[in-house]
């Protein structure tokens, strides 16, 4: 197959198995094997593209003219090599975990779900491979709406209600504002392809490129940049392989990898860092960083503490790419693969102890470590990506941040990485320390229900969790891949 | 052979239908002559917008006298495209209305619905195709006559007010535009629209001819439904009939747009209208009104079919508007949009009539769990409901892209800002739609209960038409080489500029 046929398979192979998995509803067992072979095939056709690209190539389709001028253009690149590349691996690992969620906690309308999930991962290879703003901008609003029955999917009041903000938040930002930047880009520059180097340089004065920034920062909801971050944690009403793949993963990168691209490929690094008003990013971003990280200290519910560890931790990458260094381009690059490892990881094993042991607070999790080891082993090594230790992927990408902010004499950016990484230590450690040192809580003898027993979650969500965190370990030691794309991006070889 | 007579026959066909219709006096056999004719007159649409998009504006003396004593049909990019529009969706509307009109309408008035319906369609027609400007009124006339029997055959009694509120503020628009034409006849002798154009630039300076733009602009907006001039819009299209709701919700507001456009540009001309008298600021004031009012009140309707009604008074405000810019783009945009939105809306009419034909009402509360029980009805009134908004791969985001463009160019970015933000307030009206049919549990009561037969999908003859039009807004949200294509010819005939000039 040539470059571009591969591009086309990979777009077109999620929408089939939307289709086939709709069509198998009443066979659960076709329908999940479905799922699978659709995620495999996805990898392996995105897998393929990656030796081109490494060695410096871009592959592109055009798929027709949508407006004069503006067409459904897709152009690899090497960070939506690195954001596909993660993305379609680690939907293998969440339909394993969703087969085991879904099916022991008796989930309903899963053809649905499933559906969903399919045309999600199809509109984020989209957003991945998009060679355009107009394309980017289209499966990005495919995204938003697709991922709303996940959110909703539970169909309670609190779900609906949760759904609102979500949609409304999302679509507010992205109509109202991101659209908006996108058209003044279009009337400015009479283009939106990505181009090195930016396309604004010279076409509009300064003062209207800090302010096109804001639309951009801002109306990239997804990004989750305060103050239009309260959609991400009301997401976390939905079923766990949601939040794991879609909430730390495919919607939230899709936003950060926007912003990355809008900064690179739009504003040009080298233009953007001539504008002296738009030095306020980085303090929105570390603002961002901080405040997020001391709701999730007093977070209770532990999918709403993971939710503004996640907030806290898109703001890593928005702040490395603002420092507008190569290093800290390349920084944030590696963050987004880093944090899909490690957050999913988290998730994965939230969603195990709520299957096995039916517990959602992070107060109830008192010596839960000794009955569920591996889930909280998992945790533990997510934990320490999260802080940025090593031996794990965290420790990489804030290596590379930090390096990019000294590089650029950013003091704040430093003082807020050096900040933020005691505050995760903060929120984290303590949720290990009471798992595997403190003695359980006594059980009530009234709540027979929930008191009883519990030992490790199903099989499936085991596997899919050991991989994610055997995967944040490993993207330590070889983090080549990875590191090389991001250095392409900065425009820097090893 | 037949080609050169294709003007007249797009109009005079129907014409000659509607009393068959009444000698017929069958219902079926009226359908059948209805939907035949629709056809005809939709290919001999396509035939001349092939002719006008390849040759340039077609000229037709009526009855080989020659204008000016004659009277003349002229069409060119503009009104072809409106005949394409009009023809179309009655083409795909008339499937649909042989279950729905049963349902709807007394047996023995059926064969009347039909005839109505054909003189409503000849009028239209009618209206688009001809160069004479009393001409107009005279279809004008018999498109509202029509309509307003049309409204009233609604089975809710209140139908019957809802057309004669109707029928007052018509009669009202139409006198107007009347006494519009009069003044301009007055002044320079002529009713020939191209001789008109001729000779009111010379004496642009004359009170009377100011006044008679007044006069007709005022009747063409209340046709038009432009706020504040909107009031009976709501009521007519809620209480109509669904296949008329449809209609004429893609269509005759559609056909009082293209009269705008005619009168302001091509006759009027752009200096005397919008230099000269300032229209613009007017109209786009009006328009930007039209859009948030339109839309608020929309929100807050419990009655579909009237929360779609008010919809449309705002989407009428974003065609004001980028006419009201006075650029190609501006033009291209309003255009444009009075295409997508026809096909938008009258798809999203079709689906609610799929929707009444099973439960037998368009109440909000009544519409809880239809997403379960009517499951492709919902998804293409879903699916129109992002069109309206605005969301990429649908017609209505081309629209609002050209807008926003339009917008932007003219350097009046308060109103680039304010067409994205009202089309927020689309999102709230489609979502309470959403939410009720989705998540809220089917209603068990003993009247569900008992007719099981009225629990699932409407039957294809009406589903399909309803698939028809949704799939054209997607289609034309993809592929807008046609729609922009036509629009954008339209648009710089209208400014007096050469296409070639102007570039893509």
């Amino acid at each position: 197959m040539s470059s571009s046929a591969v591009i086309l398979f990979c777009l077109a192979t999620p929408l089939i198995g939307a289709l086939l998995i709709a069509l198998s509803n009443r066979r659960p067992n076709q329908r999940e094997a479905i799922t699978l072979a659709t995620a495999a095939i996805l990898f392996v056709g995105v897998a393929s593209l990656i030796p081109e690209v490494r060695a410096g190539a871009r592959p592109e389709l055009l798929l027709g003219e949508i407006l004069p001028g503006l067409s459904l253009y897709f152009r690899v690149e090497p960070l939506g090599m690195l954001f596909a590349g993660v993305a379609s691996f680690l939907w293998i690992v969440n339909s394993v975990y969703s087969i085991g969620y879904m099916r022991a906690n008796l989930e309903g309308h899963q053809t649905r779900f499933y559906v969903c999930f399919a045309v999600a991962l199809a509109s984020t290879v989209g957003v991945a491979f998009a060679g355009n703003m107009l394309t980017l901008f289209i499966f990005y609003e495919v995204l938003t709406l697709s991922t709303y029955p996940l959110v909703t999917h539970s169909g309670k009041p609190e779900a609906i209600r949760a759904g609102r903000t979500y949609l409304g938040i999302l679509l507010s930002t992205s109509i109202g504002l991101l659209l908006l930047a996108i058209l003044w880009t279009w009337w400015a520059a009479g283009t939106l392809a990505f181009s090195e180097g930016g396309i604004l340089a010279g076409r509009v004065s300064d003062g209207a490129m800090a302010v096109l920034l804001a639309l951009y920062m801002f109306g990239i909801g997804k990004a989750a940049l305060m103050p239009m971050h309260r959609w991400l944690p009301a997401a976390m009403v939905a079923p766990t392989p949601v939040s794991a793949l879609l909430h730390a993963v495919a919607v939230v990168k899709a936003g950060v990898f926007t912003v990355t691209k809008v900064i690179v490929y739009i504003f040009g690094i080298d233009s953007l860092s001539r504008v002296a008003d738009a030095g306020w990013l980085i303090y929105v971003a570390g603002a961002t960083i901080v405040i997020a990280s001391l709701i999730a200290l007093r977070q209770d519910n532990l999918k709403r503490r993971l939710a503004y560890s996640t907030v806290s931790q898109l703001s890593y990458v928005i702040l490395a790419a603002a420092i507008l260094t190569p290093l800290s381009v390349a920084g944030a690059a590696l963050h987004i693969a880093a944090h899909a490892f490690g957050k999913i990881t988290l998730f994965f094993a939230a969603g195990s102890i709520y299957t096995a042991a039916h517990k959602t607070e992070v107060s109830q999790l008192a010596g839960i470590g000794r009955r569920m080891p591996w889930t909280m082993t998992a945790f533990t090594i997510g934990t320490i990506s999260m802080i940025g230790l090593p031996p794990t992927a965290g420790f990489v990408s804030k290596w590379y941040m930090l390096r990019g902010a000294i590089e650029a004499d950013q003091l704040f950016a430093i003082a807020i990485i050096l900040i933020s990484t005691l505050l995760n230590a903060a929120y984290f450690l303590p949720i290990v320390y009471t798992a595997f040192l403190n003695k359980p809580a006594p059980v009530d003898k009234d709540d027979h229900e929930h008191g009883h027993e519990h030992g490790e979650a199903p099989l499936p969500i085991l596997l899919a969790l050991g991989v994610t965190a055997a995967g944040t370990v490993l993207l330590f030691f070889f983090a080549d891949l990875p590191l090389d794309l991001a250095l392409q991006l900065a425009g820097r070889s090893q | 052979m037949i080609a050169p007579h294709l003007p007249i026959l797009q109009v005079v066909i129907p014409l000659l239908a509607a009393p068959i219709c009444v000698l017929l006096h069958s219902g079926r056999l009226a359908w059948l002559l209805t939907v035949a004719v629709s056809w005809v007159s939709f290919a001999v649409s396509v035939l001349l917008l092939g002719q006008v998009m390849d040759g340039g504006p077609l000229s037709y003396e009526l009855g080989g006298w020659a204008p000016p004593w004659g009277i003349e049909y002229r069409i060119d990019a503009l009104n072809a495209l409106v005949l394409f529009i009009v023809s179309g969706i009655s083409a795909i509307v008339l499937p649909f209305a042989r279950a729905s009109v049963e349902r709807e309408i007394e047996s023995e008035r059926v064969y009347l619905f039909y005839t109505a319906y054909l003189l409503c369609l000849t009028g239209l027609l009618g209206i688009t195709a001809t160069g004479d400007a009393f001409n107009v009124f005279v279809f004008l006339e018999i498109s509202s006559l029509s309509s307003y029997a049309l409204i009233s055959l609604g089975r809710d009694r209140r139908a019957l007010m809802a057309a004669y509120q109707y029928l007052i503020l018509g009669t009202i628009g139409a006198t107007f535009i009347l006494i519009g034409i009069g003044l301009a006849y007055m002044v320079t002798g002529t009713l020939n629209m191209a001789d008109l154009a001729e000779r009111l630039p010379a004496v642009s300076g004359n009170r009377t001819v100011q006044v008679s733009l007044a006069f007709l602009t005022v009747g063409i907006c209340l046709k038009l439904a432009l706020f504040p001039l909107h009031l009976w819009l709501p009521n007519a299209y809620a209480y109509a009939p669904s296949v008329v709701s449809a209609f004429l919700a893609a269509t005759a507001t559609k056909v009082s747009a293209y009269l705008l456009l005619r009168f302001l540009f091509t006759i009027f001309g752009v200096e005397f209208s919008f230099e000269a008298m300032q229209l613009g600021v007017i109209l786009s004031t009006l328009a930007v009104l039209a859009m948030f009012v339109g839309s608020l009140v929309a929100i807050f309707q419990e009655d579909v079919k009237r929360m779609l009604a008010y919809s449309s008074i705002a989407q009428i405000g974003y065609i004001v508007l980028g006419i009201s810019l006075v650029s190609v783009d501006g033009l291209t945009a309003g255009i444009v949009h009075l295409f997508n939105h026809a096909i938008i809306k009258g798809g999203m009419f079709l689906a609610l009539g799929c929707i009444f034909f099973r439960i037998g009402s368009v109440q909000l509360h009544d519409m809880r769990g239809l997403g379960r029980r009517m499951p492709y009805t919902m998804a293409a009134f879903v699916v129109g409901g992002l069109g309206l908004i605005g969301v990429p791969l649908t017609a209505g985001f081309i629209s609002k892209w050209y807008l926003v463009v339009a917008a932007l160019e003219a350097g009046v970015w308060p109103l680039a800002v304010l067409v994205l933000a009202s089309s927020l307030l689309a999102v709230i009206y489609v979502w309470r739609v959403v939410e009720v049919a989705y998540f809220q549990p089917v209603p068990d009561d003993k009247a569900a209960a008992k007719d099981k037969a009225t629990l699932g999908e409407a039957p294809l003859s009406m589903l399909l038409p309803a698939w028809v039009l949704i799939g054209a807004s997607i289609y034309f949200g993809l592929d807008t080489s046609f729609s922009v294509g036509v629009a954008r010819a339209a648009a710089s005939s209208l400014l007096g500029l050469d296409l070639a000039e102007i570039g893509s």
